[in-house]
């Protein structure tokens, strides 16, 4: 084990950054990128649009407000508001794994390119593996991950939409469940503060309520009004808490 | 009829583009911004809020062959993940092997 998570050349950490992707959080990342195939398909996407998606997107929450977005016909303008209020979480996310991996040494564009693929398993995985590996070989072996993993995943999406057409009900609504399972079990793990258990416990009480009263602009209200309201009550009423657990 | 290109396009735009500037702000944020800052409290708390929203719309009200199960029975299937992800000290794919499990034992056995 120590002896592949420590690479010499720079060849052998890119493969042992490859080598990761096959780990249990790319099993489930496997599993909700065939449920995203399975949703694109439900909601009348092409196989070609829902791939070039997870190639150019790469950010399952935005692929799938996008693909509903799309479905209900949704205009361009509210497609992207919609999006670009998903993806806010990838600023600190990115803010936070770039110095891990990359230098001041390394161009703007390699740090873009690397940006791109900031999403919650490579921010999870680089973050506990990468701090362990010598500086020079930290950027091929997050490349190596991340070009895996989106490749692992391309292979799903095509899965999960083929299979859809032609497997019964329940391996569909199957395969479909996987993704709001795969977000709520995720965003749980990730939750130590009060303020993430109160942000979940709005946005799940509101999200149907918004849904059936403000539809189009209820993903953007949910966020707003139960972020705030879990935001505000944390810093309120669970303060101190919260402080300590943030420094934890 | 529209071009072919357009939902290319169009996902580049709404998709790509609204999604990657904030990457590329966080690139440009790198060296400077204070991730304990409170702003960007503010903002984790309100996009967490906002999927935490869209997974009870895609339970509640969902699309495709999911749409065609009874609410009582993908509650049930959510309920028992939680429960099992819970008991087994937050076991991500322990919580959702038993979500699956129950919706498709109750979709073979009620169909």
């Amino acid at each position: 084990m120590s002896d592949r998570d420590d690479p010499t050349s720079l060849w052998q950490a890119a493969r042992a950054g490859s080598a990761r992707a096959f780990s249990v959080p790319g099993a489930v990342l496997f599993g909700s990128f065939v449920g995203f195939g399975a949703l694109a398909r439900a909601s009348g996407l092409e196989l070609g649009q829902s791939l070039f998606m997870t190639a150019f997107i790469w950010a399952l929450p935005s692929q799938v407000v996008l693909v509903d977005q799309i479905g209900s016909g949704a205009g361009l303008v509210a497609s992207a508001v919609a999006v670009t209020l998903t993806a806010i979480r990838l600023l600190p996310m990115t803010v936070s794994v770039l110095p891990v991996v990359a230098s001041r040494s390394h161009s703007i564009p390699l740090k873009m390119l690397m940006a791109h693929f900031v999403a919650v398993t490579v921010w999870i995985e680089t973050m506990r593996r990468v701090p362990d590996l010598s500086r020079d070989v930290r950027v091929p072996y997050y490349l190596g991950l991340s070009f895996t993993l989106v490749s692992i995943c391309m292979v799903a999406n095509a899965l999960g939409f083929s299979l859809s057409g032609s497997v019964g009900v329940p391996v569909a609504a199957a395969l479909v469940l996987l993704t709001p399972l795969y977000f709520l079990l995720s965003m749980l793990t990730a939750a130590k503060a009060s303020v993430d258990w109160l942000a979940v416990a709005a946005g799940i009480c509101l999200g149907p309520v918004f849904y059936t009263y403000a539809p189009g602009l209820d993903l953007l209200w949910t966020g707003l009004v139960g972020g705030t309201l879990a935001f505000g009550l944390s810093r309120l009423r669970f303060g101190r808490q919260a402080k300590r657990e943030d420094a934890g | 009829m529209e071009a072919w290109w357009w939902p290319y396009l169009f996902i580049l735009l709404a998709g790509t583009l609204a999604t990657d500037i904030w990457r590329y702000l966080g690139v440009a944020f790198s060296l400077r911004l204070n991730e304990q800052s409170i702003v960007l409290d503010w903002v984790r708390a309100v996009s967490t809020a906002l999927v935490a929203g869209l997974v009870a719309r895609l339970i509640v009200f969902p699309l495709g062959a999911l749409a065609e199960t009874s609410l009582a029975i993908r509650l049930g299937a959510v309920a028992v993940g939680l429960a099992v992800f819970f008991a087994l000290r937050r076991h991500m794919l322990a919580g959702i092997a038993a979500g699956e499990a129950v919706l498709l034992a109750a979709l073979y056995l009620y169909p």
